[in-house]
Order: C-alpha cells, then sequence, then structure tokens
C-alpha cells in the first residue's frame, strides 16, 4: 500500500510539473524560443499573489483573477517588447537575454520583498486529504493542481485545434514566412504567444505558493523541472508534457521513498536516461496539437 | 496603360552583397494575366516576393492600387488583397487540408472564395479534408496552396512555378482553374519557367534575364526566336 501512496502522489506532483513545462513548450513550439527567465516568472506570479492578498485581502484562488491577467500582459509586452528584435539572430541572443532577465528578476525580487521565504496561505484545504481506498490518501491541494493541469492542457488543445487564432499559432509554427502571405502578423502571434504561456505560469506559480514556501532565488531550480518536464515528454507534444511530468514525479517521490536524498537525483537521472536514449522525448511532436 | 493594378519601377533588390534584380519595371491592368518567363536564377520569385512584401527593394518602387507598398510586411498586404501561392506550395504540416484552407482566411476579407467554392473547384480536397496537408500528393497540394491563397479572396493573386515538378495532365488541369480564377475577375501574375505554358495563359509576357527585362509583349506579337533569346540570353 505505501507504493501505491508514492506512486499516487507522484503522479499528482506530475500535475504540477506539467503545468511547469506547458508555457515552456508551447513558446518553444511557436517560436523556438527557450525562456530562461520562465522559472523567475512563476516566483513572481507567487509574489503577486502574496501582495494580491496582503493588499486586497484576496484569497491565492481569487488572485488569480488577478495574476493571470498580469503575467498575460507581462509576456505580450516583453516578447514584442524586447524578444521579437532577437528573433531570426539564432539561438543564442533570446537565451542571454532571458539569462540577464532571469538575474534581474531575482534581484529586484530579493529587493522589493528580502530574501525570506514566503508562502501563500489558502486554509485548511492545504492539508485536506482525501482517503481514496484503504491505506491510499490524496491530498486535496495535489489533486486541485492535477485538475488545473488536465483543464489548462485540454483548454489550450481546444484552443489550438479550434479556433481561428490556434490555427495561425500552428502556421506560424510551421512556416511564418508562409503564415505572413495569408495574413498573419507573426509577431502579434509570438506576442500572444508569449503571454499564454505566462498565464499557465501564471497558475502554476500560484499552486506552487500554496504547496511550499518560496523566495526570490528560486526560480532556476522550477525552471530544470520544466525543462525535464519537456525533455521526457517530448517537445511540442500537449499530452506528452503531462506524461512527462508524471513521469518526473513518480520518479522523484519513488527516489525520496528509497532514500530522501535522491528525491531531485531520481528525476535527473530519468532525464538524463531519456536525453540518452531517446533525445527526442517519449512522444515526439509529429502534429503540432498532436 | 487604364486601371492599372500593379506598377513595378526600377526595381533593385539585394541579398546582401549580392544583387538578384537590377533595376525590374512592369505594369500590371486590372483583370489582365500576366505571366513572368525566364531560367532559373533569372529574378523571377525574387520579383514575386518583393511585390507580396517578403523581401524590402533596395531601390524602386512597388506601387499597388495607386500606393507605394514596397516595405509593408507580407501580412499587411495580403489584408489588403495581393495573395501569394508560393514557390515548393509550402503547405503547414501540422494542418489537415481542411486547416490549411481555412488558416488561408485569416485576413479576414470577404468575396466568394469559401471553403465550399474552393471544395467545387477541387473536389479532391473534399474527399481528403481531413488528411494532413502534406500527405496530398506533389499535385493536390499545389491545389491546396492556390486554394489556400484564393481564401483570401486577393484582387491580385501571385503563383510562383505552380506547375514546376508535376504530370502534364496535372499541369492542364491547374491552368484551367488559373483561366477560371481570371475569369472571375481577379489579376493574376503567373511565374513560369515553361515558356510554352507561360505564353498558352497570359494575356502579356515579362521576360526576365539575369535579373533584367530582357522582353515585354503580348504573346502573339512575340517570335519563337526573340523569346528564346530573352530567355537564354543567346
Amino acid at each position: 500500500m505505501q507504493w501505491v501512496n508514492v506512486l499516487a502522489q507522484g503522479i499528482l506532483l506530475g500535475g504540477l510539473y506539467a503545468l511547469y513545462g506547458t508555457g515552456l513548450s508551447l513558446i518553444f513550439g511557436v517560436m523556438r524560443l527557450v525562456n530562461l527567465t520562465h522559472g523567475d516568472l512563476m516566483v513572481v506570479a507567487a509574489y503577486l499573489a502574496l501582495v494580491a492578498g496582503q493588499l486586497l485581502g484576496l484569497s491565492p484562488w481569487l488572485s488569480l483573477l488577478l495574476v493571470v491577467p498580469a503575467l498575460f500582459v507581462i509576456g505580450v509586452v516583453l516578447q514584442r517588447g524586447l524578444l521579437n528584435a532577437t528573433l531570426g539572430k539564432g539561438v543564442l541572443p533570446p537565451l542571454i537575454i532571458t539569462f540577464g532577465l532571469s538575474v534581474i528578476t531575482q534581484n529586484v525580487l530579493q529587493l522589493g520583498f528580502t530574501a525570506d521565504t514566503q508562502g501563500l496561505d489558502a486554509g485548511p484545504i492545504e492539508a485536506a486529504s482525501l482517503e481514496v481506498m484503504k491505506g491510499v490518501t490524496l491530498g486535496v491541494l495535489p489533486l486541485i493542481t492535477f485538475a488545473a493541469a488536465v483543464l489548462v492542457l485540454t483548454g489550450l488543445q481546444l484552443f489550438l485545434t479550434r479556433t481561428k487564432l490556434g490555427r495561425a499559432f500552428r502556421a506560424t509554427s510551421d512556416d511564418p514566412t508562409t503564415a505572413e502571405l495569408i495574413g498573419i502578423n507573426s509577431r502579434q502571434v509570438y506576442g500572444l504567444a508569449m503571454g499564454l504561456s505566462l498565464a499557465i505560469v501564471a497558475v502554476a506559480g500560484v499552486l506552487l505558493g500554496v504547496r511550499t514556501t518560496f523566495a526570490p532565488s528560486d526560480g532556476p531550480a522550477r525552471l530544470i523541472y520544466a525543462f525535464e518536464t519537456v525533455i521526457i515528454g517530448g517537445l511540442g507534444s500537449l499530452w506528452g508534457t503531462l506524461a512527462g511530468g508524471v513521469i518526473l514525479g513518480v520518479a522523484q517521490t519513488v527516489g525520496a521513498q528509497l532514500n530522501p536524498a535522491w528525491f531531485q537525483l531520481a528525476g535527473h537521472l530519468i532525464t538524463l536516461a531519456l536525453l540518452a536514449f531517446r533525445p527526442t522525448g517519449l512522444f515526439a511532436r509529429t502534429r503540432e496539437a498532436g | 496603360m487604364a486601371d492599372r493594378v500593379l506598377v513595378v519601377e526600377d526595381l533593385k533588390v539585394f541579398y546582401n552583397e549580392f544583387q538578384a534584380l537590377f533595376g525590374v519595371s512592369l505594369e500590371v491592368a486590372a483583370g489582365e494575366t500576366v505571366a513572368i518567363l525566364g531560367a532559373n536564377g533569372a529574378g523571377k520569385t525574387t520579383l514575386l516576393n518583393t511585390i507580396a512584401g517578403v523581401l524590402t527593394p533596395r531601390q524602386g518602387k512597388v506601387i499597388y492600387r495607386g500606393a507605394p507598398v514596397s516595405g509593408s510586411p507580407a501580412y499587411r498586404l495580403c489584408r489588403r488583397g495581393i495573395s501569394m501561392v508560393p514557390e515548393g506550395r509550402r503547405i503547414f504540416p501540422s494542418l489537415t487540408v481542411e486547416e490549411n484552407l481555412e488558416v488561408g482566411a485569416y485576413s479576414g476579407r470577404r468575396g466568394p472564395w469559401q471553403r465550399e467554392a474552393v471544395f467545387n473547384l477541387f473536389p479532391i480536397l473534399r474527399e481528403r479534408a481531413r488528411v494532413p496537408g502534406t500527405e496530398l500528393s506533389g499535385g493536390e497540394q499545389q491545389m491546396l496552396a492556390i486554394g489556400r491563397a484564393l481564401m483570401s479572396n486577393p484582387d491580385l493573386i501571385l503563383m510562383d512555378e505552380i506547375s514546376l515538378g508535376l504530370a502534364p495532365l496535372v499541369v492542364q488541369e491547374l491552368y484551367k482553374v488559373v483561366r477560371a480564377v481570371a475569369e472571375a475577375g481577379t489579376t493574376v501574375i503567373l511565374v513560369e519557367q515553361d515558356v510554352t505554358r507561360g505564353l498558352k495563359a497570359a494575356d502579356r509576357v515579362y521576360c526576365l534575364l539575369e535579373g533584367r527585362v530582357s522582353l515585354a509583349g503580348r504573346p502573339a506579337e512575340l517570335g519563337a526566336d526573340q523569346v528564346s533569346q530573352a530567355y537564354f540570353g543567346v
């Protein structure tokens, strides 16, 4: 029973990792851009929720109504104001710029909030759990997180396959020059894609803040998990991202069960094994919305 | 020439230091079908890409319906009614046949070309609507590329080498459609390597040779020697 529990925790943890990875995968898919600020912006979202709680008395859940649009706007402005200028100049310029932004973000957060760890208070729900069968209990918060991941991925899938703008995203991802020929402004699409990516990051950041404490320098560690999720699942595959998150989560909880120090190590080893034997990931993209 | 849709004046286009067009000028009247003929590397595709807004000329002007447009990005020109069937078809691989057509209507221009109208023009596309676009045969992909360009209801459609690598029967079918499109009132500029095909389809032709216009006129007025000299430069 203990192992069933471990497995269940791992799977649910995978939901959070899927939320980490989805935005990263989306912008890489649409514009071949790797955003090294991804993790830091997740932490920014958590701090915004904290401020919303302190100033307006909003619960973390209600704060999403402000944090998600805020991160969306940050994404659009970041892409259109800065990152679009680096496109078509190779992979290095966006990497360097987002790396720099990552450092700046951490320092600004430290200036504003000190290096102390913070947490979001969602009330008793944080510790609530359900006994689904004898000996197997699931946390309510991890269940909510997993449900949020499935909801976000389903929504993204519907957006990409069913809407006019979603088709434009996929067309631009395939071939931006030809997309422009049919009236699509690729730079506008890139701005919206970054906005969407960061809106998902906002959800991940708030859930992260409710689940655990956070500090200004936590971003890069979150970025690693996001990368690992995407590497395991395969770039560009939405449901692969969920599978990647689940595999990473299970590896970590199983590793931790064997030895508490192996939590991160087990995840890294799985990722390395994937890179060695199946570098495209388990669910390599065949079609964008696959 | 009355009612000119497009005027190209002294166009000079470079790829970095390499000059591809050396002062090309041409005019296209509303409703005309104009063919641009020339050998490989003569600058035909460069010319179309410049008209479509993919490339920006270093010198010279593209004037569309009386307004200079060189330097405008392609997406804006598409919204103003210039559409292109690009060289090599460039079907979006992650989109199905149907989605490739629908995304062609992104600019939101209204007109007779809706999905059903394109399906009626190319019934095979209706049959294969749910197949990924790049799983079609070469000829079918070309039909899809033409259909996608029509979906924006252009006033001016540019077609780059639609016959390339296709069987003669398929090419014949495609050119029937080109004529139908032109007869519906759309202005057409075709780029062709196949001289006979181009001369047959067009109201007027321009020959390009090494980035310059080497000959211009109506097919009936041009002798075979003249054309071959303008084409090959010998």
